[in-house]
C-alpha cells in the first residue's frame, strides 16, 4: 500500500514538475547553439523563469520519493510502473500545455498503461 | 532555417543521451538505495537519517551524476520539442533499466513482468513515432518568425 501511495507521488509530483519545466523552457525559445556559453546563458534564462522553480520544486518531491520506493523495491519493477507517468504526460501535454496528442500516441499511451498493469501483477 | 531532417537528427542525438545517462543512472540510484533501506519510521529523525546515508553512498552519488547528464540533454530537447513527445519518447530508458536491474543487479523478473516490460516498450515506440514539434516555436525577431511561418507553412504541406 505503501508503495502504491509512494509510485503516485513519484507519477503526479514528476509529471506536473516536468510540465513547469516543460513551460518555462518553450518560454526561452529553441537552442540553436551548443557552445558552452550559449548554454550557460540558457540554463541563466531558465532559472529567471519562475515556472522552472515551481517544476524544480515538484521534482524534487518526486526525486524524494523515488529515493524512498528504490530503497524497498527493485528498479527492475519501480522504473517500469512510473511510467504512468504517460498517461498523465499526455492529459497534461494535450491539457496544460495546450499540445496535439494524435490517434497513434494515445494507442502508445494505452499499450504503456496495459504494460505497467503486467508488470504490477507480475 | 532549419531543416525537418536536421530537426529530428538533432532530437535522435539528444534523445540517445538521455537514454543513456537516464538508465545507468537510475540503476546506479537502485543499487544504492537498496543497501540503505527504508526509513525505519516517518519521523524527521528518522527521515533525515535516511537522506544523510543515502548522501553518503558513493554509488548514489554516481547515479545523481548521471541523472543530471539527463536532466541537461532533457532541458536542451525541451526547448524545441513538444513534452509530450519527449517524455514518452526519451522513456525507452523504462525498457533498459529492468535488463540492467536483471543481468547487472540479479534482479528475479518474472515472464509476466517481461511481458509488461515488452508491451511499455512498443507504446513507447509507437508515441515516439510521431512529430518532433506540433506547436509553434516562440521567436525573438521578425526574421524568425517568417522562418517560422515558412517552416510552418512547410509542414503543413508535409503532412
Amino acid at each position: 500500500m505503501e508503495i502504491a501511495l509512494f509510485v503516485f507521488l513519484v507519477v503526479m509530483a514528476g509529471t506536473s514538475g516536468e510540465m513547469f519545466v516543460s513551460r518555462a523552457m518553450k518560454g526561452i525559445g529553441e537552442v540553436t547553439s551548443f557552445r558552452p556559453g550559449a548554454i550557460a546563458r540558457v540554463v541563466g534564462r531558465a532559472l529567471a523563469e519562475p515556472w522552472m522553480w515551481a517544476g524544480l520544486g515538484m521534482m524534487a518531491l518526486a526525486f524524494f520519493c523515488l529515493l524512498v520506493l528504490l530503497s524497498r523495491a527493485n528498479v527492475s519493477f519501480v522504473v517500469p510502473v512510473t511510467a504512468l507517468s504517460y498517461v498523465m504526460a499526455a492529459l497534461g501535454g494535450r491539457f496544460f500545455l495546450g499540445e496535439q496528442v494524435n490517434a497513434s500516441r494515445w494507442v502508445g499511451v494505452c499499450l504503456v498503461c496495459l504494460g505497467v498493469a503486467l508488470v504490477w501483477a507480475g | 532555417m532549419e531543416t525537418g531532417q536536421h530537426l529530428r537528427g538533432k532530437t535522435a542525438v539528444l534523445l540517445l543521451l538521455m537514454v543513456a545517462f537516464g538508465s545507468s543512472g537510475d540503476t546506479l540510484m537502485g543499487k544504492g538505495m537498496r543497501a540503505v533501506g527504508p526509513p525505519a519510521e516517518w519521523s524527521a529523525a528518522r527521515v533525515g537519517e535516511f537522506l544523510s546515508q543515502a548522501a553518503l553512498s558513493p554509488i548514489v552519488w554516481a547515479g545523481f551524476g548521471c541523472l543530471l547528464l539527463f536532466f541537461v540533454s532533457y532541458m536542451l530537447v525541451l526547448t524545441w520539442a513538444d513534452f509530450s513527445f519527449v517524455l514518452p519518447a526519451s522513456a525507452a530508458a523504462y525498457a533498459v533499466v529492468p535488463l540492467l536491474g536483471h543481468f547487472f543487479l540479479g534482479e528475479a523478473v518474472s515472464p509476466l513482468r517481461w511481458a509488461g516490460v515488452v508491451t511499455i516498450t512498443l507504446g513507447v515506440g509507437l508515441v515516439g513515432n510521431t512529430p518532433p514539434r506540433t506547436t509553434l516555436p516562440v521567436v525573438e525577431g521578425t526574421q524568425r518568425a517568417t522562418a517560422a511561418a515558412a517552416a510552418a507553412a512547410g509542414t503543413a504541406k508535409g503532412d
